[in-house]
């Protein structure tokens, strides 16, 4: 009861200031005393958010009266009205675009530009990255060795030279004249005006409906095999039947939807079929994989290592094989560390997407560039260009947060 | 019971175990066998592997020693290491990098009595390995200078890295003597001599009529520097316990953090000026690219500096306030110290990828710094319409290479030194 009376203010606040020194009655606790204002915690604080809160609104103001004073001078208004005007300039990638279309359906169109490269910059660089970060820890002399060289060069150059030298060296100059295309059937067929390789004829919403069933058949599938593994099922059937289920699944649904894939041939000097990539777009992505897959194999590689060797060697002790070990035990603790730092080079790498404006790909940054060489106002169409770039990162950040808390450990 | 002596499975167990360090010396077989064909699949990895790295290596020796045109670069090679700079006037920056090496070599001599007399340098190396291991560790910045001076038509290169060899040994042979109250001196030197840099070479051209990769790292120290106090302003801010310091603080990061660099850059470049008084000359391209650079960094230095405050046991904070310092000297002689001993490699990684990001500044803006330089040599009289840019991008990513490599093997060396997360 004494204990908590040191800190509570007690009526006989007054009384312990005067008990100062030797001839204070020890039995009476010591009450702090308010102090002078200066030295009052509470009130610096709130001084500091007063100066604080006043610079701020300082610079802001002074920002915004210039704003004010210079577009009043120049006559220009600000408001959002520029996107329905006509655009006024063409979209390279896009023949269908007219130019009297207004501004707002050429930045849909980069939007999507923006989302099919970094969509499919994602994906790729996330599997070359994990590959090269396995390939960094191999036995195999050569494999490692080759990975880190590969590895140790790409992250240490900028990423917009990777892209322009891919763009004006390789594909420009080495990609041959459509009259000598590479022809490789319905892999690929090469020339200087693109890439073109099979794909789906089907709409995005049905492919994504057709994967989604083909996953939740062998996500319920391994569960069940699972449950009849551990209550003493044949082993050595699981992962066959797992396979077979899935496979069967894809090819039913493959035809339930009507999947059907076009494939690019060559007709005189065009290549008419299959999915063609533009050599912007196809630089781009190479060069997004190639830099942001080197960064995923840095943490790959970093996350495995910092698996406690006890880990590894308890596994040996189990008997589990090579990669067992991984699959079952080394990699569900490397990917909880890996996480959040794949997440984070997942927002590079949608941040990097811009740079495709500077090999003139018809992405958001380089389509509102244009819009603003055309007469749109700058200041909202960047606004615009910047709200953009902060949802796409602030949705990708969700995502990588709800997973990661997904995986992170349960604590006591 | 047995006697030991007679057992025989006892007999195996008292034969003694290898002496480490006598392991059967590995013969290259051996080797070969460990590294590159531990099982048929190892083999048939192997093999593919082989495929793919010789042919790369042939089309890289190709490139390198045969097809590639280097005229360009030989021609050119001033242009990409300085720009447009004044050639009357390349003296100055010959004085500023001598100066530089001196400071450097100051402060490693300084810096290895310390370690003398704190006990944590290895000593008794002979001379040649003292010389030697330092060369050896930084080799990618030697071939870097080799390759440059044998490029190179002119004495100039040569003078200047023998003048930098020579300042930097007398820095270093000199730091030892340096009186014990040196290091805050150091500091002050420092600050002023970089004051006195960026008006001693501007006294000669501007930094708008800068170029090459000069500016880049102009660019990248400046930015650096600048961003330096904010960003820590900023990691204390959003630790802070008052919310609208906080908020704001927050608000400011994640903005910055949110949008590409590059985008901030062509902003600042086309609206810039709006937002700036009438009566006020608008800044220069390479003054916006500095603000946006500085703006940028900040927040991403706030992020690395809350790291290194949140790594610090509360125990320290503790004790200072047990102590009865106020506030601020806890943040000034406690946290701070500690907190920023702990992040200078991760800083380090922040100002190498602000480095490669100075690139992002002459693609935004157009002014020549070096990956610009290396795309505008090619419209050149001689060398107009012949491609090259294989050539020259190269030339210029190699020199981005060597400069972000061996800041990035230096910081690894400091972490280990510094003995981070192992404490």
């Amino acid at each position: 009861m004494t204990d908590d009376g040191a800190v509570q203010p007690t009526p006989r606040a007054g009384a312990a200031r005067q008990s100062g020194g030797s001839s204070r009655d020890p039995r009476q606790p010591i009450v702090p005393t308010r102090p002078p204002l200066w030295r009052d915690v509470r009130v610096i604080g709130w001084f500091a958010q007063l100066v604080v809160a006043v610079v701020v609104v300082l610079v802001v103001a002074w920002l915004w009266r210039n704003l004010q004073t210079n577009t009043r001078r120049q006559n220009i208004r600000i408001n959002f009205n520029y996107l329905d005007q006509p655009a006024g300039f063409p979209i390279p990638s896009n023949s269908q675009f007219r130019q009297t279309q207004p501004v707002k359906d050429a930045l849909i169109e980069a939007f999507q530009n923006t989302l099919r490269l970094a969509g499919a910059g994602l994906v790729l660089a996330t599997i070359l990255g994990i590959v090269l970060g396995i390939a960094r820890l191999s036995q195999n002399f050569l494999v490692r060795t080759a990975s880190r060289v590969y590895v140790e060069f790409v992250r240490n150059v900028p990423l917009v030279m990777l892209l322009t030298l891919m763009y004006i060296a390789v594909v420009l100059q080495l990609f041959p004249a459509p009259a000598k295309t590479w022809d490789l059937g319905p892999f690929a067929i090469v020339n200087v005006r693109g890439f073109s390789t099979s794909w789906f004829t089907s709409r995005p919403l049905v492919l994504v409906a057709c994967l989604a069933i083909v996953l939740l058949v062998g996500f319920v599938a391994s569960r069940l095999l699972n449950r009849y593994v551990d209550a003493g099922g044949n082993r050595t059937v699981r992962t066959p039947l797992l396979i077979l289920v899935v496979v069967a699944t894809a090819v039913v649904a493959w035809f339930a939807f009507g999947v059907d894939v076009t494939t690019p041939a060559r007709q005189g000097l065009r290549v008419q079929g299959g999915i063609t990539m533009t050599p912007e777009y196809f630089a781009g992505l190479v060069a997004l994989v190639v830099y942001t897959s080197s960064h995923i194999a840095e943490i790959v590689r970093g996350s495995i290592q910092a698996v406690n060797r006890g880990q590894r060697e308890a596994g040996e002790a189990l008997a589990l094989s090579g990669v067992q070990r991984m699959r079952f035990v080394i990699l569900p603790q490397a990917m909880r560390i890996a996480i959040p730092a794949v997440g984070n080079q997942y927002l590079n790498l949608v941040k990097n997407s811009s740079l495709a404006a500077a090999i003139s790909y018809a992405e958001i940054t380089h389509i509102t560039r244009l819009s603003v060489a055309n007469r749109s106002p700058a200041i909202p169409s960047f606004v615009l260009l910047l709200g953009i770039y902060l949802v796409l990162s602030l949705a990708i950040a969700t995502v990588m947060n709800f997973y990661n808390r997904r995986l992170a450990i349960v604590e006591r | 019971m047995t006697d030991l002596s007679t057992d025989v499975a006892a007999q195996e167990l008292l034969v003694p175990p290898p002496e480490p360090g006598a392991a059967p010396a590995e013969g290259p077989w051996d080797w070969i066998r460990r590294n590159l064909l531990r099982g048929p699949l190892d083999a048939v990895i192997t093999l593919f592997a082989l495929l793919i790295v010789g042919l790369v290596l042939y089309k890289l020796v190709g490139f390198v020693f045969f097809t590639g045109r280097w005229e360009i670069v030989k021609v050119n090679l001033a242009q990409f290491m300085v720009g447009r700079y004044p050639r009357d006037e390349l003296w100055r920056i010959v004085l500023v990098l001598a100066a530089a090496s001196l400071f450097g070599g100051l402060v490693a001599g300084y810096v290895r009595k310390r370690q003398l007399f704190a006990g944590t340098a290895t000593t008794g190396a002979p001379i040649w390995a003292q010389v030697l291991r330092p060369l050896a560790r930084l080799w990618p910045l030697v071939v870097g200078v080799v390759l440059l001076l044998l490029l190179s038509s002119s004495p100039g290169p040569w003078l200047t890295v023998a003048i930098i060899l020579v300042t930097a040994v007398a820095g270093r042979l000199a730091g030892p003597y340096l009186p014990d109250w040196a290091p805050r001196a150091l500091v002050v030197i420092g600050v002023a001599l970089a004051a006195f840099a960026v008006w001693f070479l501007t006294r000669a051209a501007g930094w708008d009529s800068w170029g090459g990769m000069m500016l880049n790292v102009a660019l990248a120290i400046a930015g650096i520097s600048l961003s330096f106090p904010l960003g820590v302003l900023l990691a204390l801010g959003r630790r802070s316990k008052l919310p609208f310091v906080r908020v704001v603080s927050v608000m400011y990061i994640e903005f910055f953090r949110g949008v590409p660099l590059y985008v901030l850059l062509l902003m600042s470049a086309l609206t810039l000026g709006f937002f700036i008084p009438p009566s006020m000359d608008a800044p220069g391209l390479v003054v916006r690219a500095v603000i946006v650079f500085t703006l940028f960094t900040a927040a991403y230095i706030a992020e690395i500096v809350r790291g290194g405050l949140q790594s610090l046991p509360s125990g320290q904070t503790e004790a200072a306030v047990a102590l009865g310092l106020s506030t601020l000297r806890v943040t000034k002689e406690i946290v701070l110290p500690q907190a920023l001993r702990n992040v200078i490699p991760a800083m380090v990684g922040q100002f190498i990828s602000l480095f490669k990001d100075t690139t992002l500044a002459g693609a935004a803006m157009g002014f020549f710094e070096l990956f610009q330089i290396s795309d505008a040599v090619r419209a050149q009289d001689a060398f107009k319409g012949q491609g090259l840019y294989a050539e020259t991008a190269s030339f210029a990513m190699l020199l981005f290479w060597i400069g972000s490599i061996t800041m990035s093997r230096e910081s690894q060396r400091l972490e280990r030194k510094l003995g981070v997360g192992t404490r």
